[in-house]
């Protein structure tokens, strides 16, 4: 008994509304991201993240009331990432109710950003997301290099050398998403989710690739993340948060029940 | 109708803490305020808290709030969260050591190192996530709460009190840590009650009935 390992649905929101179709069964609104979060938290998500993937900043401002909405009516962890840049952003969404804010290019641009967040706010609520791609050839030891603007551009950054200076920063946790994986249904890369883990001492959340319950299951036995990431298996309804955790309870996995 | 005022002396969101509040007890009167006059006035105190420690205590020096919280203290329903229960304390390892309000006997120490009992395994600081506390009394803020439920967690600093009778709730992260503290009128808690889902919410409601 002690610590669960955590389930986190991420949604994707542009302009104030949740975008790539949510399909769940009675829902009144597909894009209502209160309505779409109430129905993850009664099925016993741990957390919910929100990235928001609105283009233009003009429109940013609406994310602030849909942070202050979903949370004025659901009380679990709220994490809010995509378009971070400054301490006045983050003072922003922490004071509409997000618990934590994800930082990923602007700590790239300027990684003193994501200690003086930390100094400021706290290393609870900053989390560092990194995009990782392998970049090393069959046959020689695997190397994983951060990558940004969804997964085109390299930056020459080591990804398990950056975590840990992400670590010895201030960051909170790490989300980590595999560029690699992310949209294949193949599953995390546990190489690279283990490899990062060991190498620091914050909590590890898996990202991209699951499309399998066995999938949530290896990143946390196998990658030894201490907690899994996904969209699409619960958008779409394949899942319930509540079958995923009973998964990961057959295996031998805490979790919330 | 009672009144609820949590106190602001900038150390966080406590947005959430008011809406939970709200939430649970539509009839009361929710305020967040730095104001010393609703401080005293209201009949239940919350003092919540997240960020350092050293932080904390500058606040509400700033903010001239340390005999303010010291007095509601001592008589009304006061409910610490997360870092309140910290700040309560004689004196905290965090920044190379600060003192606390001195509320309660007791000191915070860091999760140094922790690991599995069982496995041997590290385990990451912070420690972050939903884990369970086992009640210690029946204390009535636990009332309809199922034993050992889980409640959302997010530190790097555990109180340990004086006074093994102080603790009301215990929680194992490589070994068992005060996660609830109480006293009288005190209660205080390193999780996050308005972060934790029916648990959270059921505590909460159960502050705002509490008649110590």
């Amino acid at each position: 008994m002690g610590l669960a390992k955590r389930i986190i649905p991420c949604l994707d929101v542009d302009r104030g509304r949740v975008v790539k179709g949510v399909k769940f069964v009675e829902i009144r609104d597909a894009g209502d991201p209160v309505e779409i979060a109430r129905r993850y938290d009664e099925q016993g998500a741990d957390e919910i993240t929100f990235l928001d993937i609105t283009a233009s900043s003009d429109d940013r401002e609406t994310l602030v009331h849909v942070v202050e909405q979903v949370a004025s009516q659901v009380f679990i962890p709220l994490t809010v990432g995509g378009g971070i840049r400054t301490l006045d952003d983050v003072r922003r969404m922490l004071n509409a109710g997000a618990d934590k804010v994800s930082i990923n290019t602007a700590a790239i641009a300027r990684p003193e950003f994501v200690r003086e967040a930390a100094e400021r706010f706290g290393n609870q609520c900053i989390v560092v997301a990194i995009d990782a791609k392998a970049v090393h050839q069959p046959g020689e030891s695997p190397r994983w290099e951060i990558f940004t603007h969804g997964g085109r551009r390299p930056t020459g950054i080591d990804a398990v050398e950056w975590a840990r200076r992400m670590n010895a920063y201030g960051a909170g946790e790490i989300l980590l998403t595999s560029m690699d994986r992310d949209g294949t249904k193949r599953g995390f890369d546990l190489e690279l989710t283990r490899a990062i883990s060991e190498a620091t001492t914050i909590p590890i959340i898996a990202s991209g690739g699951v499309g399998t319950l066995d999938h949530l299951a290896d990143g946390i036995l196998l990658g030894k993340a201490d907690a899994v990431l996904a969209a699409s298996i619960f958008h779409f309804a394949e899942y319930t948060i509540e079958q995923a955790k009973r998964h990961l309870r057959a295996r031998g996995i805490e979790v919330r029940l | 109708m009672t009144s609820i005022a949590i106190i602001d002396y900038g150390m966080g969101n406590l947005r959430s803490v008011a809406k939970a509040l709200e939430h649970v007890a539509p009839r009361a009167r929710v305020i967040v305020t730095q104001n010393h006059h609703d401080i005293l006035q209201a009949d239940r105190v919350v003092f919540p808290g997240q960020g350092s420690i050293r932080d904390c205590m500058r606040e509400l020096a700033h903010w001239n709030l340390v005999e303010v919280v010291r007095d509601a203290a001592l008589g009304k329903p006061f409910l610490g969260l997360c870092l309140g229960p910290q700040a309560l304390l004689d004196f905290s390892e965090e920044n190379d050591g600060v003192a606390g309000l001195g509320v309660l006997p007791g000191r915070v120490i860091r999760f140094s190192d922790p690991r599995d009992p069982a496995s041997g395994e590290r385990l990451k600081v912070p420690h972050m996530g939903w884990n369970q506390v086992r009640q210690a009394s029946d204390h009535p803020l636990w009332r309809g709460i199922p034993q050992d439920s889980r409640f959302y967690f997010v530190h790097s600093y555990y109180p340990r009190p004086a006074d093994a009778t102080l603790v009301v709730g215990w929680t194992r992260y490589g070994f068992e840590f005060a996660s609830a503290i109480a006293r009288d009128n005190i209660f205080a808690v390193q999780f996050h009650p308005e972060k934790s889902a029916q648990a959270g919410l059921r505590l909460l409601a159960n502050f705002a009935a509490w008649n110590p």
